[in-house]
């Protein structure tokens, strides 16, 4: 397996203080491959980045370049180079210079000796990367003078000249206006073809990513959430997550209601995934994917079209289907207020196992109140859960059936809160935590948010109502919604 | 709006345009003035004759340009590297660790100076025995705030990810300083050698305290000439000291201008 990629990770992982960053990432890519590292910020696409340069690293795990473990090798000694996010060009040396840095420092063996490269052979590929990225009469420029796009193909030809086995490519397009974006893509595209080597390139923009990959690797809060080719991301999206990050999707909550038949949006469906009979799902819905059909065949699904946006090649409608929303894009203008049939082919309908049914707390505990300590802020909470039939005193013990006596300061529990049990508050000073939004997924009839307090525990929930993205909200949850399980054996508890 | 109001902004440039005629560009008319003239009023280059054909005078310059040199030197040497730990956010020094530093300057000039020389005097260096080596721990006590300054500046303000880059094409960490950071924070290096070696050699509070008034610098004699009344002398002197100023300054905007850091 290591014959034919050139570069391995295994288990890696990277901390900062107590959130894992990077979380047991585990990636082999061949030689000559074109892979980008997708997600949204913060999501350790970065830090893996620069594990691999050798600017940061890895807590745990191994870094294997054809082979050899490089994990802790200084960056100077790694033969790979980085394309930096905003470029970092030397402003004390013009274009010529700037390029020729890792050059008139590089050593090359001549025989038996090693030697430096001679002024004429620097002279040579210097020229020869100024024509890769197509800036042959800019030598002698000064890098203030230079327009963001030139000062970028600079930064690649600074890198490329150096004959990296790897070159990592840190959202180098971002300070791009979209047009230049769209040239750069094509070019690095081309330049990848031409040079044959290793490109890993990290981006937020799925579009990019698409265009540009030979494989996608989707992050999410430092796990890798899927790794695959640009279709088989976009048209098999593995989790809710992957499906709302890669282009626009309707996201519902199913069942499965047969054999290859799953019910949503109040409808069955036929599918081609097969799951096991009354499992909750989720389901994917691309708008392309949907046809609007006249509405008096009985077997399709009625939507009504309650707005249209023209989108240029096509329209985008928004239609209700009972409480649910659906997303459709269609090139004929149609009216709004109209009710149309839905037609979904089968293999449109993308199933996926649900990923989160409860929030589960490991790290909880009781405190002196008989609350439970989730996140550093302490809930209401039913403490007679604890042990089965037990009543609880009004000094605070718990007494169970057999009359034993239990005090649970400072037990550590497991708690549960469903999705629904949540309770959302727009004034933080009613409410028991509070925490930011960091994701919102639209699931037709409601909305799935992640807030995360300022510990970094994370609370998901649904919700009808909607939130924007970094809103602040404070978080109540009713002490009947709380289900508890104690670690261990209730005896330690046990008052003698 | 425009039209209607009465001054125009230039107006309120005034009051310093009155200030700076009388008290720089008079003054300074007046130096060269006297530098060239005798007694009498008549124009003479006497005066410069006389002062550079007496060998103590240009001891006094050589051991001025010496003593600003080495102070320059000596200062870069110590406040490079403590700018450079400051300006490090990973070893999260605060602004309030920057201005332990600077806070020297806020004590009295002359007091700071005499403090040092007791302190000197305290633990076995006699000012009056050694006052080379006195008078340059005072410089460099006094002058090294100024380094430090410029250079957190400029350092604070470098994009880290370019010694990354220096890192990432292969260089290691010597040839990372000498061919990027050093380069890189030059415009801070000349902003703060303009900043020492100039009132170095100017300076004569520091020598005479220091060195028990057994140098004598440029400051010295400047000092001397208008105490003793010969001011004719004294301009001269004083104008030599110009000239060497706007040399330094040269240098100083050779530099990039947008890229310097300096505390103008």
């Amino acid at each position: 397996m290591t014959e034919n990629s050139i570069i391995e990770l295994k288990n890696v992982s990277k901390h900062y203080d107590s959130t894992n960053v990077v979380d047991n990432f585990n990636l082999k890519i061949k030689k000559g491959e074109f892979v980008t590292f997708l997600g949204p910020s913060g999501c350790g696409k970065t830090t893996t980045l620069r594990m691999i340069a050798g600017f940061e690293l890895p807590d745990e795990g191994q870094i294997l370049l054809n082979g050899e473990d490089i994990s802790y090798l200084p960056p100077y000694k790694r033969p790979v180079n980085t394309v930096f996010q905003k470029y970092a060009l030397f402003p004390h040396l013009d274009v010529y210079d700037n390029i020729a840095f890792g050059l008139k420092l590089k050593k090359v063996s001549d025989g038996d000796k090693m030697r430096r490269l001679t002024t004429d052979e620097i002279d040579e590929k210097v020229r020869n990367a100024l024509k890769i990225v197509d800036l042959e009469e800019y030598e002698w420029r000064n890098i203030s003078t230079l327009s963001g796009g030139q000062q970028q193909r600079i930064a690649i030809a600074r890198a490329i000249v150096n004959e990296p086995e790897i070159l990592l490519l840190d959202e180098p397009l971002g300070a791009l206006d979209l047009k230049m974006r769209k040239d750069m893509q094509l070019e690095l595209k081309e330049m990848h073809k031409k040079l044959g080597i290793t490109f890993i390139y990290v981006t937020h923009d799925q579009e990019e990513a698409l265009t540009l990959s030979d494989t996608v690797v989707v992050m999410k809060d430092g796990m890798i959430q899927q790794i695959g080719s640009p279709e088989e991301i976009y048209n098999e999206p593995e989790n809710a997550f992957v499906a709302n990050f890669i282009g626009e999707s309707n996201i519902y909550s199913g069942t499965i209601a047969g054999e290859k038949k799953v019910r949503f949006i109040n409808h069955v469906f036929d599918c081609v995934d097969e799951f096991p009979k009354n499992e909750k799902v989720d389901v994917v819905i691309r708008p392309e994917d949907v046809r609007l059909k006249k509405d008096d065949d009985e077997s399709l699904v009625k939507g009504k079209i309650v707005s249209k946006i023209f989108k240029g090649i096509h329209y985008e409608y928004i239609l209700m289907v009972g409480r649910n929303e659906i997303v459709v894009v269609d090139t004929k203008d149609r009216e709004v207020g109209k009710t149309y049939g839905l037609q979904i082919k089968p293999d449109g309908i993308h199933i996926m196992k649900k990923e989160l049914h409860t929030n589960t707390y490991t790290d909880a505990y009781i405190d002196k109140n008989n609350k439970v300590v989730i996140s550093d802020a302490a809930f209401d909470c039913d403490i007679t859960k604890l042990v089965k039939g037990s009543r609880l005193e009004e000094d605070g013990t718990v007494t169970g059936p057999d009359g034993t006596s239990y005090d649970f300061t400072d037990a550590d529990v497991i708690a549960e809160i469903g999705l629904t049990d949540i309770e959302i508050l727009d004034y933080v000073e009613d409410a028991t935590v509070s925490g930011t939004i960091v994701s919102i997924i639209y699931k037709g009839d409601h909305y799935q948010l992640t807030i995360r307090t300022e510990q970094d525990e994370d609370f998901v929930l649904d919700t009808e109502y909607t939130y924007d993205e970094n809103d602040v909200v404070g978080l109540k949850v009713k002490a009947k919604d709380i289900s508890l399980k104690l670690k261990g054996e209730a005896k330690k508890y046990a008052k003698k | 709006m425009r039209k209607s109001s009465i001054f125009s902004r230039k107006v309120l440039a005034v009051p310093y345009a009155v200030f700076l005629l009388l008290f720089v560009v008079v003054p300074l008319v007046l130096i060269i003035v006297y530098a060239f003239t005798d007694s009498d009023g008549g124009f003479t280059i006497n005066n410069f004759t006389s002062f550079f054909s007496e060998a103590h005078n240009i001891n006094t310059l050589l051991i001025s340009v010496l003593i600003g040199f080495l102070n320059t030197f000596i200062c870069l040497l110590i406040g490079y590297p403590v700018a450079m730990l400051l300006a490090k956010k990973e070893l999260g020094f605060g602004k309030a660790t920057v201005l332990l530093f600077v806070m020297p300057m806020w004590i009295n000039f002359v007091l700071r100076t005499a403090a040092t020389r007791d302190l000197l005097f305290n633990i076995g260096l006699n000012g009056g025995e050694h006052p080379y080596i006195a008078t340059m721990i005072g410089m460099v006590y006094n002058y090294l705030p100024f380094v430090i300054l410029p250079l957190y500046t400029t350092m604070t303000k470098l994009d880290k990810s370019l010694l990354e880059a220096s890192y990432d094409l292969g260089a290691n960490k010597v040839q990372t300083f000498v061919r990027t950071l050093l380069p890189m924070t030059m415009p801070g290096i000349i902003s703060a050698s303009t900043m020492v070696f100039m009132p170095t050699m100017s300076s004569f509070v520091i020598s005479d305290v220091m060195g028990e008034r057994k140098i004598s610098l440029i400051g010295n004699s400047i000092q001397l000439y208008f105490d003793q009344g010969l001011w004719h002398m004294g301009s001269l002197v004083a104008l030599i000291m110009l000239v060497l100023m706007s040399v330094t300054a040269f240098f100083d905007d050779s530099g990039e201008e947008n890229a310097r850091g300096g505390l103008w």
